[in-house]
């Protein structure tokens, strides 16, 4: 086959004074594929988004999109691409029609053109009936639906999407879930990046998890979650001085170590599958401890973390200090 | 049957991949000529929506002629011609081109305010030619400086003032102060794109401005001033295009003042259009 890769990225570096946002992420995303880069805030996702975007220059790696070189050929690479950033960038004084029909004739396209594809687009979005309207009118779910539409006014191969759905309620994040399944149904590929374990496994081929500008792990969702259990037993004992007993029960029986907080009586643990936990809660009433609260989840992003970094996913946390802790916890 | 469907459902054809050869055909290496002047009408447009939204955008434009032409004449015109007559057709051509400065200080102004709204990331992301975003809102901006202008000259008549070049020579009047205005916001569109924040490029557009107007033949007659302001003046891109307004709104004539005064605007063009554009990139 000759079809290119489209996104092929090798040591992405961006310093920020001597500070390293991104610190050497290489990344390859083929086409007609979703890849989703999973990180916490800060962790340095957008910032690695704009250098592909040409929003930001490359301090060091090389990167390319559909084989042009984004460096040395930036017009080129914009052509092929629709950034859909993690704030809403379209016009405040227009309203959504003006707005994608603005977009479209920047482009190149025809007046007449752009204005049928700005129709088609809002209905596809569900938003005809505030075509007319200012944006300031619009809620978080129509802003972002909108600017979504205006980076498919040229139908561009490839599109960056920031964080879709931050700040979205469920109802709506499914809705952009669902456009987002049918852009790639279409053809598109699309690179999106987000802070949610979940949104990741529902939308993504395949997930890059980001910590500190690294990329820590990469592969499909299942391998991803394989890695922490597939799901989390969340544990709440009545009595919180029986901690230690009902950790060992359960070391004994799954061979893993459960994370304890100790002034709440919590305990959790990663099961390989969800009916283990049945296992544990009669080993625990077994060895008559008595238990307030459980529930089985899938794992959390800062799970994941925990796993795959020994760190948790707050910002400001020292990494040693939270090893520490975590040891500490696990040793009472 | 209850369920009917309205559209063929589309056959399940995988899609195709897109080979080096593809990528070459849809994209181009640069923007032509046409494009780039497509691009700067359509952020034209965009810009005129904006103050057609925004009108307080006009204050400065509608407020300041009536203001700056009463309060000049009625200020400086007997102690420096005599009469407030016989003042107003040396002030009304300067207070076109203060004016008009004024005016195009905001668009660094609002330029830079532009520049930090989200819809900035968006333009900076499109194959969109880089002079694009700054030239379109200053061809909107023409339309301020002929509002400026117009209202200027309106002042000055309804007190008093027969602009001996007649309606021609008012209208071509008008005509240089858009140029040169026009040309003149390629300062301020620079120190936009260059000031950390939309009040320091107010503050430096204001340590530009009032030189340039004040240090101008605009309100006073050159032969009154000491021999180094003179020297200023005198080069003072300002002076050329408030002489060759004169000519034109008193006398009518095109004058050798008139060339002047546009080969000084095409000097500032020169100068600091590439500026602006060089560092508007640098904003990447
Ligand atoms: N323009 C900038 N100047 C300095 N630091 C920055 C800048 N942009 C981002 N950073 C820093 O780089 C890191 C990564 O930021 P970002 O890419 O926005 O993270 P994410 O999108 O994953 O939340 C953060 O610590 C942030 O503070
Ligand atoms: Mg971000």
């Amino acid at each position: 086959m000759n079809h290119i890769p489209a996104v092929h990225a090798e040591g992405l570096v961006k310093s920020f004074g001597d500070f390293r946002a991104v610190d050497g992420v290489d990344l390859h995303v083929d086409q007609g594929e979703i890849y989703g880069v999973l990180g916490p805030n800060g962790a340095g996702k957008t910032t690695m988004l704009k250098m592909l975007a040409t929003l930001l220059p490359i301090d060091g790696g090389r990167a390319e999109i559909f084989g042009v070189d984004v460096r040395r050929d930036p017009h080129r690479t914009r052509q092929l691409l629709g950034v859909t950033g993690q704030y809403a960038s379209v016009d405040e004084n227009l309203t959504a029609n003006e707005n994608l029909w603005l977009f479209g004739r920047l482009q190149g396209v025809s007046s007449r053109t752009s204005r049928a594809t700005a129709a088609q687009l809002l209905e596809q979005f569900g938003l005809q009936e505030a075509a007319n309207k200012p944006i300031s009118q619009f809620s978080g779910g129509m802003r972002r639906r909108l600017d979504l539409a205006a980076s498919l006014i040229t139908r561009p191969p490839l599109i960056f999407l920031d964080e879709p759905t931050t700040g979205l309620d469920p109802r709506t994040r499914g809705q952009m879930w669902d456009t987002i399944r049918e852009l790639v149904a279409g053809g598109c590929t699309v690179l999106l990046t987000t802070q949610y374990l979940d949104e990741a496994d529902q939308l993504a081929d395949r997930i890059a998890v980001i910590d500190r500008g690294r990329k820590v792990a990469e592969g499909t969702p299942d391998e991803l979650k394989a890695s922490v259990g597939n799901s989390t037993l969340r544990l709440r004992l009545t009595d919180a001085a029986e901690q230690t007993v009902a950790a060992d029960v359960v070391r004994r029986l799954l061979g893993e170590d459960p994370v304890l907080s100790p002034e709440s009586g919590r305990l959790n643990v990663a099961l390989d599958a969800a009916d283990r936990a049945a296992d544990v809660l009669i080993s625990l009433r077994e060895a008559g401890i008595g238990i307030t609260s459980v529930s089985v989840d899938a794992p959390t992003l800062d799970e994941v973390f925990l796993a795959l970094t020994g760190h948790d996913t707050g910002d400001s946390v020292d990494p040693s200090a939270t090893a520490d802790s975590r040891q500490l916890e696990v040793a009472r | 049957m209850t369920m009917q469907m309205t559209q063929p459902a589309p056959v399940a054809t995988p899609p195709r991949r897109l080979t080096p050869g593809d990528i070459a055909a849809r994209t181009t290496s640069h923007n032509s000529l046409r494009e780039t002047i497509s691009q700067t009408m359509s952020m034209a447009w965009r810009a005129t929506k904006k103050m057609r939204r925004n009108p307080e955008q006009f204050f400065d434009v509608t407020i300041q002629p009536l203001l700056f032409t009463a309060m000049f004449a009625y200020l400086l015109g007997g102690g420096l011609s005599g009469s407030v007559e016989a003042y107003l057709p040396l002030v009304i051509p300067g207070i076109l081109a203060q004016t008009a400065l004024t005016a195009c200080m905001a668009t660094g102004v609002q330029l830079r305010e532009d520049m930090e709204k989200g819809v900035f990331d968006r333009f900076k992301s499109l194959p969109m030619a880089r002079i694009a975003p700054l030239a379109g809102p200053m061809i909107a901006d023409l339309l301020r400086y002929a509002i400026a202008s117009t209202l200027t000259f309106v002042t000055g008549i309804a007190m008093g003032y027969r602009p001996g070049g007649g309606v021609a020579g008012v209208a071509m009047a008008i005509v240089l102060t858009m140029i040169a205005g026009w040309s003149l916001a390629w300062v301020f569109t620079w120190v936009g794109t260059l000031a950390r924040s939309a009040q320091s490029v107010q503050g430096i557009s204001m340590m530009i401005m009032f030189p340039l107007t004040f240090m101008s033949n605009a309100l006073v007659p050159v032969e009154t001033l000491p021999s180094w302001l003179a020297a200023f003046v005198k080069v003072n891109p300002v002076s050329y295009v408030v002489t060759a307004t004169r000519d034109l709104a008193n006398d009518g004539t095109v004058t050798g003042h008139v060339g002047w005064a546009l080969v000084a605007c095409a000097a500032v063009i020169a100068v600091f259009a590439p500026l602006s554009v060089r560092s508007y990139k640098r904003h990447l």
